[in-house]
């Protein structure tokens, strides 16, 4: 069968490998570091202030535990929707999953004002609150991709395999809908209170996971000495600029219904028009970098290197979700709340202002910490597991049927 | 310099197993002034925590301000003062709360919030500038088990007794 | 409290003894005892109470920021002059009415919600409704992710940057945690009407009003009943004990 002709190794030692490591682990010490330093003298050393309180972190975090449900798309095409030339890679989605998501949650957890007391967020609920559930889904989610990762690698019955991974790719649904809910729950900010929210974040999971995921394939393969085929490249490629496509529909759908309702005009006049760095993000980087260049370049004519395209397409994907989670973050806060509408609002605490952030080396050390902790957990997990396949060329990937 | 104390403790510990026994630990506790506690110094060195953290509920939820085991209290009586009779903070080693706590490698941080010092004295900010230490606390030193040891010898406490 | 004046060794009584003087004293003049409608002083949290304010803009004079001074006194939450960072239990807010041009100033504190969207959003439910109404942040199992703050319609809360000393004994606060008006719920348990409605009364301006809106008797309530009054972003039906009138 074809499946039988994918063989899975453990990552070679290699020169390249090494330096990466040591590169990613200079970047993990950076955000201990940065970590260290703002539990020592309190969040006053950070950009982040009493108006605008999640701030670079957060866009991190937010970015990273999104991508690692849609990291988690290869191994779902695989074996739930039966497509075989998924089949090899699809252990690497399940463990880019895991990693993205723990680096995220590393960056959440040691940006708290009390990180020494994470016990208590682990003991205590409340159930009421979106955020609770969040810790739940989470853990939830690491349970289930991990299962899912040890059928994959043992000898069981295929059924298996499908079973599982039906329920991690549920779970994942559920994930960022539960990430999404974050801030569509939160009626006080014009900015957030939308349900859009949640699908808009299950769109951009499917695009920025996989985004994350061919360029960590790529890397892992080149810095291994591994090939990969053309068509791989291509077909996950063409799925990319179809997520791509999709995050950017409906993110034109979120304006425009915001655009609808009278009480949101001015937010959306700010993002769309007045809101200067938050303009300029989305207009430009969000919707042009991250959302029109990528799908242009997979799908206009082609000038050669088929396996630029895709990557190149990736970074810039990645590029401009950042730009959208900075803008739908840090935008959402700093456009004022209004208190008494029919009224200009003034006051020492800043009613009625666009509120300023600035963020601080300390707050992206910590947010590339972030970065450098999932990528390393990948490296780790390729080295010691039998996740990559030894080859990835066309001939040796099995076709649909 | 705190580790080489407690270097030098688990060696001792391990040297001579009868140490314990007739030198027993004790903490140099600095002197109350007021009314001793109704339920006696044994009691309170092995409860105190439970009992504020009790109390504390009370206060929080309920608005139970009459509350025995007062963290807002503990002061007007165990004010330790300095060179020159003014009260210490908790920055000070010699303050009453740390003077059993730093020995048995206890961590609290009860006073990121609450004063330190009885309520009205001006406290100097070099508390704040120590910042707050990473490194989490270490539950069971060497000097842990003395303390334990020394507790359950303690007479009249039990868990019963608490009940 | 009172045993650093007092050379002889205190007690446990005489220092539980000295909150309830303290007590009596602010219960002297009339206005406190008004403000309650007539109900006894309390000592706890009572369920049968909902604690209120109606503010009067009207009556809030141009400039004066007595309420915020006295909350920041009473509380200990004066900064250090980073405005975006140091707390601000309470703030003078200026309106502007964008169609005839007039102004009024008033105070926005927490608005103590009946359905508080903070306490709905906290992860471990350190922010509560005591039974009385007034809504709370336990401190001591604050784990400072901010949620609140996103969540609350009126900026409120405040997170503390920094490192604090030398707080006050009753207001206990410090790096990492997140806060906000408590009502005074210290002095409301002794009794005691809130610092800022004690400061507003004693400028003769008198344009905040505290009291249970439960009693039908008590001067907030028949107030409540005789003039019209509002609650800020009714959209979000949230029922705050904080009612404004005369914007
Ligand atoms: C993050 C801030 C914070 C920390 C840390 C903290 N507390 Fe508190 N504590 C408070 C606040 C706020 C109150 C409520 C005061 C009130 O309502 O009057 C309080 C009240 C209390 C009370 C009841 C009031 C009183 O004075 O008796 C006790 C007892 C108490 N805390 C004990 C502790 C102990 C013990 C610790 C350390 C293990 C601790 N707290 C750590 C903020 C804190
Ligand atoms: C009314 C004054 C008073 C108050 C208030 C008070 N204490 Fe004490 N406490 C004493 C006295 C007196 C002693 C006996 C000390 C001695 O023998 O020197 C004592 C002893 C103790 C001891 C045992 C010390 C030892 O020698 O082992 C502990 C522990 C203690 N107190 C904790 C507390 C705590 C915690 C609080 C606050 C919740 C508190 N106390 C409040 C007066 C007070
Ligand atoms: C007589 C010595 C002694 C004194 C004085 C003392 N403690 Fe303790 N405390 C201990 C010991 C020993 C423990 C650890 C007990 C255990 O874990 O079983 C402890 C534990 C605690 C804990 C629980 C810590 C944790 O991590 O579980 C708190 C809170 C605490 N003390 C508060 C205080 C405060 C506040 C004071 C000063 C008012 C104080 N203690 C003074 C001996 C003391």
């Amino acid at each position: 069968m074809a499946m039988e002709k994918t063989l899975y190794r453990e990552l070679p030692t290699t020169g390249p490998l090494w330096a990466a490591a040591v590169l990613l682990g200079a970047f993990l010490l950076g955000g201990l570091a940065a970590f260290a330093y703002t539990h020592h003298h309190g969040h006053a050393v950070t950009g982040m202030t009493n108006q605008v309180v999640w701030g670079l972190p957060h866009v991190f975090a937010i970015f990273l535990i999104v991508s690692a449900s849609g990291a988690l798309n290869a191994a779902s095409i695989a074996s739930v929707f039966g497509h075989a030339p998924y089949k090899p890679i699809a252990r690497l989605s399940a463990v880019l999953a895991m990693s993205l998501l723990v680096g995220g949650l590393a960056v959440l957890v040691l940006d708290l004002g009390r990180p020494d007391r994470l016990i208590v967020a682990m003991t205590r609920y409340n159930f009421s609150s979106i955020f609770a559930w969040n810790v739940l889904l989470y853990t939830g989610f690491l349970a289930v991709v991990a299962a899912y990762l040890f059928v994959q690698m043992s000898r069981v019955p295929y059924g298996w395999v499908r079973t599982v991974g039906t329920a991690a790719f549920l779970w994942r649904l559920a994930l960022t809908t539960g990430t999404g809910s974050i801030f569509g729950w939160l009626v006080a900010r014009p900015g957030y209170d939308a349900a859009i929210m949640a699908p808009l974040f299950i769109a951009m999971s499917f695009s920025f996971g996989l985004a994350v995921f061919i360029l960590v394939l790529a890397a892992l393969f080149r810095l291994s000495g591994r090939k990969i085929g053309r068509m791989m490249y291509r077909r996950l490629g063409g799925l990319l600029a179809i997520f791509a496509a999709a995050v950017l529909y409906f993110t034109a759908v979120q304006h425009l219904t915001a655009l609808y309702a009278a009480e949101h005009a001015g937010i959306e006049r700010f993002i769309l028009r007045d809101g200067g760095i938050y303009t300029w993000l989305f207009w430009l980087v969000q919707v042009g970098i991250g959302g029109l260049a990528p799908i242009a370049l997979i799908y206009l004519p082609r000038f050669g290197n088929s396996a630029a395209e895709p990557i190149l397409a990736s970074v810039l994907v990645i590029v401009g979700g950042l730009a959208q989670v900075y803008v739908i973050v840090v935008g959402g806060q700093a456009y004022p709340m209004e208190l008494f509408p029919g009224y200009e609002a003034s006051s020492p605490f800043f009613d009625g202002t666009v509120s300023a952030y600035a963020p601080s080396l300390t707050e992206l050390g910590l947010g590339l910490g972030g970065v450098a902790l999932a990528l390393l957990a990948v490296g780790v997990a390729a080295k010691v597991l039998r996740v990559l396949p030894t080859n990835l060329m066309d001939a040796n990937v099995p076709g649909n049927d | 310099m705190r580790l080489v104390i407690l270097i030098t403790g688990l060696l001792l510990t391990a040297l001579s197993p009868a140490w314990g026994q007739d030198a027993a630990w004790a903490p140099a506790v600095p002197k109350a002034s007021g009314e001793p506690h109704p339920e006696g110094n044994a009691y309170m060195r092995r409860w105190h925590m439970s009992m504020m953290k009790h109390d504390r509920d009370l206060t929080m939820y309920d608005g139970e301000r009459g509350v025995n085991a007062s963290i807002g209290e503990c002061f007007e009586c165990h004010a330790v003062k300095d060179e020159a009779g003014q009260p210490v903070t908790v920055a000070d080693e010699r303050h009453f709360c740390r003077s059993c706590h730093d020995y048995a490698a206890v961590k609290v941080d009860c006073f990121d919030c609450h004063r330190s010092t009885p309520e009205g004295f001006e406290e100097p900010p070099h508390q704040a500038s120590l910042g707050r230490g990473i490194l989490p606390t270490l539950p069971y030193s060497a000097q842990m088990a003395q303390v334990l040891e020394y507790l359950r010898a303690s007479p009249t406490v039990t868990a019963e007794a608490r009940e | 409290m009172t045993c650093t004046q007092k050379p002889a060794a205190p007690t446990r009584r005489d220092i539980l003894k000295s909150g309830a003087a303290m007590a009596t004293l602010q219960l002297a003049p009339g206005v406190t005892l008004m403000a309650f409608g007539g109900s006894e002083a309390q000592a706890a949290a009572d369920a049968g109470k909902r604690w209120g304010l109606l503010i009067d803009a009207g009556k809030c004079a141009e400039g004066c920021s007595a309420c915020v001074t006295a909350c920041a006194d009473e509380n200990g939450w004066k900064g250090k002059g980073d405005a975006e960072r140091d707390a601000q239990w309470i703030r003078k807010v200026t309106l502007k009415n964008k169609a005839t041009g007039r102004t009024s100033e008033l105070p926005v504190m927490c608005q103590h919600c009946e359905s508080p969207p903070c306490v709905d959003v906290c992860p471990t439910g350190a922010s509560f409704k005591r039974k009385d109404g007034i809504v709370l942040v336990d401190k001591h199992i604050c784990i400072g992710c901010r949620y609140c703050m996103m969540a609350c319609p009126f900026k409120a809360r405040s997170f503390v940057h920094e490192p604090v000393t030398n707080q006050k004994t009753h207001a206990p606060r410090g790096v990492g945690t997140v806060e906000g008006c408590t009502l005074c719920v210290h002095r409301i348990d002794a009794g005691r009407i809130p610092a800022c409605v004690e400061a507003c009364a004693a400028t003769g301006n008198g344009a905040m009003v505290f009291g249970d809106l439960r009693d039908p008797e008590s001067e907030i309530s028949r107030r409540l009943a005789e003039y019209p009054s509002l609650t800020l972003r009714p959209d979000l039906d949230l029922n705050q004990g904080v009612r404004y009138a005369e914007i």
